[in-house]
């Protein structure tokens, strides 16, 4: 089946314009007559749920954690990406478009991304008004500073935790909300289920964690923003409740899943240390402005880093990307981290890290100036490590990020499921094969704030609802299902925990569908996750009762959806017999091995729909055409 | 240096809200230094799994000191004794081989004990329901460079709202205040040009919904300042009482 995004007719530049025109509208009075479900509170699910009930409809929000405010956006670092041109750099919407689509090595819609950048100045506006603090030069301006991929200053930032000042910036307009009675929020809440109801998403099943009860909730459409599934590698910069579950449930009803193979890989994280190691953590992109990325030249060198001088030293970004430097993309810098490392350049006690110094830096401008700018950083830095990046250079090396893939959505951002609606990282739609530093926060609250009060207002204008209630079979049944599989999990009784089983997985998934895939490693991992699979169900140890605060059960769940997606990933990888972002099969490289794309035959957003327990998932293709950029070979020489 | 410590754990244990609580005795044995706190308890939760023991049940989510969610009383102290630290963000290097741990929850009036070290926290954003925030509906917004605000201004409202809602001030108050932690959310807006048309209603809302939900005064202890993680000065205090008195003498507000 060919998907269709539905995007609108007419010039680049006022497709949108013309779509929220020609969207139907829902009549203020008649808001009120619609429920909808919000799952999860980060950028995009906080910002869709107050929106949406200051537009009046009854908003009923739910998350897993014990505030809304706890959503994983808060760890977000760096900053968040406006074509304001604030500094005169000649930056311009169509700029942040083109930068975006490239960054993305061409495999995003072009109709969608334009849209981002269109949308994309009316966050900062709605985010200062919110009070959120973002940094400001001596004037009382706005300042800005640069992430990779791009030539000009365009990030916003609140020193080194935007997205935390964002996100609380969407949770204090949720909280009113909620203070207003429009939203009802229901906090440690994980949701089990989507409920269909002819062929309309019209509720979830959802467990309570404290309780442990299971519960049903109807509304009228679902949103879902319920983020990434980084996690599926165990080790991630992702929370540790990140998860797959709600996604992959929706994808078991009928959603189809999109380009699960493309996931980000960091290049700036603090470098894996011991078998215990629970998560790792990011170093914000932002210090790559003034943080110089180098290794040795020569391979098993053990000095001191301080003890090298300066010709033994190989800046390796900077001379094989003069003009971005140490800016250029994220998957670019993780894949060149790796090569170092493979060529046995790799420092520290793993020789699995490069350095990031800053020692140039601290001289040019002073150590005050880059405290003042990156000193949360450096003091986490020193809190996890025991050492003073002000005196010796940081360790880093790459670490699972960011999920580019996610359930397919037309220019709606309504999936393959009438009503289903899915937003920020959980969809797969605007950052293509690599996303660039400061896009999710940018592309979360585009979705919320400016995107789905729209177009839900269309689905809901265009729709006939019959009743539904939580009495519907339709609920009774899935809720059945979600206590059953409850029931089995705690009755497996095996030997081995499941956190176990997740490190496991992760570390397959990182030696063959990481930084660097090939047919044969792909096919081998397949094997060994219907191997793990089959174990998990026989062998895993779940402690503890169903109807009580369990959080070994909690994670159970999670980790035995991933033990089924992490094969689809697999299978996507395998189906894209080229290179492109995050997705570098060996196969397919350039001479200078940067990644190879295929044009002809790859050009599109590949789509899985689920077919039947232990069936192949079917493969659907959404073409990508690109009317307004010349696809080029991605250069940041 | 790495190195691997023995250490004896004393936690609070408690089934439920009405269930009576104990301390229960663990050995934690080889424990790596390079450990976060909450990867040592992994280490026990993981062992006591393997023994059909129910492990721990403490909350916890980034690991990376923003979210808010960790936290307990290590040795009296929330957070444990590591200044300006979260306890996810606490590393094993900073005890010796034979210490005994004291783990308990945040204990407060406001805060009940779900299951074991995780705390019913809901009372935190109860408060910020009321007033926390700037009624600015999505859509309205005047160009972001509209209002020029001074660096200085952005800086201590930064300050501000650099507060992460774990409630260790709360814990850490022999009154069980959240004093604060809403004086911090004050603050942030009150300094702020947006936040002032608001300032005199969210101060007097919020003041009377912190004390609706069970939180004690402020004696100017000053403890909440010396165990925040993220170093919140106590001048935001100042700052919540000076906009109170505004709110209630100066203004029509009630």
């Amino acid at each position: 089946m060919q998907l269709d995004a539905k995007i609108p007719g007419g010039p680049l530049a006022q497709k949108w314009d013309r779509h929220r025109f020609e969207l139907k509208l829902v009549n203020p009075a008649n808001k009120r007559k619609f429920d909808i479900i919000v799952v999860g509170t980060g950028l995009a699910g906080g910002a869709a749920s107050a929106s949406l009930a200051e537009l009046g409809y009854n908003v009923k929000t739910f998350c897993i954690q014990d505030s809304p405010r706890r959503a994983h956006s808060i760890a977000a670092q760096g900053g968040i990406n406006a074509a304001k041109n604030y500094t005169n750099e000649g930056d311009s919407i169509w700029r942040l478009f083109y930068d975006t689509v490239k960054g993305g090595d061409f495999r995003a819609r072009e109709a969608n991304v334009y849209r981002l950048a269109q949308i994309s100045n009316n966050i900062i506006d709605q985010c200062v008004a919110q009070g959120v603090p973002f940094a400001r030069d001596y004037g009382g301006l706005l300042a800005n500073r640069s992430f990779g991929g791009a030539q000009v200053s365009r990030t916003f930032y609140a020193r080194g935790q935007t997205g935390q000042q964002l996100l609380l910036g969407a949770y204090s307009a949720l909280m009113r909300q909620v203070g207003l009675g429009k939203v009802q929020m229901f906090p440690r809440r994980e949701m089990l289920d989507l409920v269909v109801a002819n062929g309309q998403a019209r509720g979830i099943v959802v467990r309570n964690l404290i309780t442990g009860q299971i519960e049903t909730h109807a509304a009228h459409a679902v949103v879902l923003c319920t983020g990434g599934y980084g996690n599926v590698f165990f080790l991630s910069t992702n929370a540790m409740a990140s998860n797959v579950s709600a996604s992959f449930k929706a994808y078991k009803r009928g959603a189809y899943f999109a380009n699960p193979c493309f996931t980000q890989i960091h290049p700036t994280c603090i470098p894996v240390h011991g078998t215990y190691q629970s998560k790792l953590t990011l170093m914000s992109e932002s210090l790559r402005n003034d943080g110089r990325v180098w290794v040795p030249k020569k391979p098993g060198d053990n000095r001191a880093p301080q003890q090298i001088p300066e010709d033994e030293r190989d800046y390796y970004l900077e001379s094989k990307y003069p003009s971005f430097g140490n800016l250029v993309p994220r998957d670019v810098a993780s894949r060149n981290a790796k090569e170092q490392c493979d060529m046995g350049k790799g420092v520290g006690e793993t020789k699995l890290a490069v350095y990031l110094d800053f020692a140039d830096a601290i001289k040019r401008d002073g150590r005050e100036a880059i405290e003042r700018k990156y000193g949360n950083l450096f003091q986490m830095y020193e809190k996890i490590t025991g050492e003073d990046p002000y005196g010796t250079p940081m360790m880093i090396y790459p670490a699972v990020h960011y999920t580019m893939g996610g359930l397919w959505v037309d220019y709606n951002l309504m999936s393959t499921i009438d009503g289903l609606f899915v937003l920020g990282e959980a969809n797969f739609s605007d950052h293509g094969a690599n996303r660039l530093g400061a896009s999710a926060l940018m592309q979360g609250l585009a979705d919320g704030y400016f995107v789905i009060p729209y177009t839900i207002g269309g689905y809901i204008a265009r729709t006939s609802f019959s009743e539904v209630t939580p009495d519907n079979e339709a609920f009774k049944d899935t809720a059945r299902e979600a206590s059953d599989r409850i029931e089995k999990l705690l009755g497996i009784n095996g030997k081995r925990t499941v956190d176990d089983f997740h490190r496991q997985l992760g570390q397959i998934m990182w030696d063959y569908c990481g930084m660097a895939r090939n047919n044969q490693g792909l096919e081998k991992a397949r094997g060994m996750i219907q191997e793990l699979r089959t174990e998990f169900w026989q062998n895993a140890v779940v402690p503890g009762d169903d109807k009580d605060f369990n959080q070994s059960l909690e994670r159970a769940g999670r980790v035995a959806d991933f033990m089924e997606f992490a094969e689809l990933m697999v299978i996507d990888a395998l189906a894209r017999l080229e290179s492109c972002g995050g997705h570098f099969n060996e196969a397919y490289q350039t001479e200078e091995n940067e990644a190879r794309r295929d044009d002809d035959n790859f050009c599109h957003v590949a789509a899985w729909s689920h077919t039947g327990p232990d069936k192949e998932p079917e493969f659907h293709k959404e073409p990508l055409i690109f009317e307004n950029v010349e696809l080029t070979q991605r250069s940041y020489k | 240096m790495t190195k691997n410590i023995n250490l004896t754990l004393k936690i609070w244990r408690q089934k439920g809200p009405e269930a009576t609580g104990t301390l229960e005795t663990f050995e934690a044995g080889d424990i790596s230094t390079d450990m976060s706190f909450l990867e040592m308890l992994d280490v026990v939760n993981e062992r006591l799994t393997l023994e059909n023991r129910e492990p721990i049940a403490f909350d916890h989510d980034c690991r990376e000191g923003i979210c808010g969610t960790c936290g307990a009383v290590v040795n009296g102290r929330p957070h444990g004794p590591q200044k300006g630290t979260t306890l996810c963000q606490l590393h094993m290097r900073h005890f010796e081989s034979g210490d005994t741990l004291v783990i308990e929850p945040w204990r407060a009036r406001a805060f009940k004990v779900i299951k074991d070290l995780v705390v019913d926290r809901s009372a935190l954003d109860k408060m910020i329901q009321v007033g926390g925030y700037i009624s600015a509906n999505t859509g309205g917004a005047p160009d972001a460079n509209a209002i020029p605000i001074p660096q200085e201004t952005a800086d201590l409202a930064m300050d501000a709202a650099a507060c992460i809602g774990c409630g260790a001030c709360v814990a850490a108050c022999p009154n069980a205040s959240a004093m604060l932690f809403l004086g911090a959310k004050v603050s942030h807006l009150a300094l702020l040009p947006q936040g002032k048309p608001e300032a005199a209603r969210r101060a007097a809302a919020m003041v009377r919904e912190m004390d609706r939900l069970g939180f004690g005064n402020c004696s100017n202890e000053r403890e909440c300042e010396a165990e925040c993680p993220k170093e919140i000065s106590i001048i935001n205090i100042a700052r919540l009482n000076r906009e109170y008195l505004k709110a209630r003498i100066l203004s029509t507000v009630r």
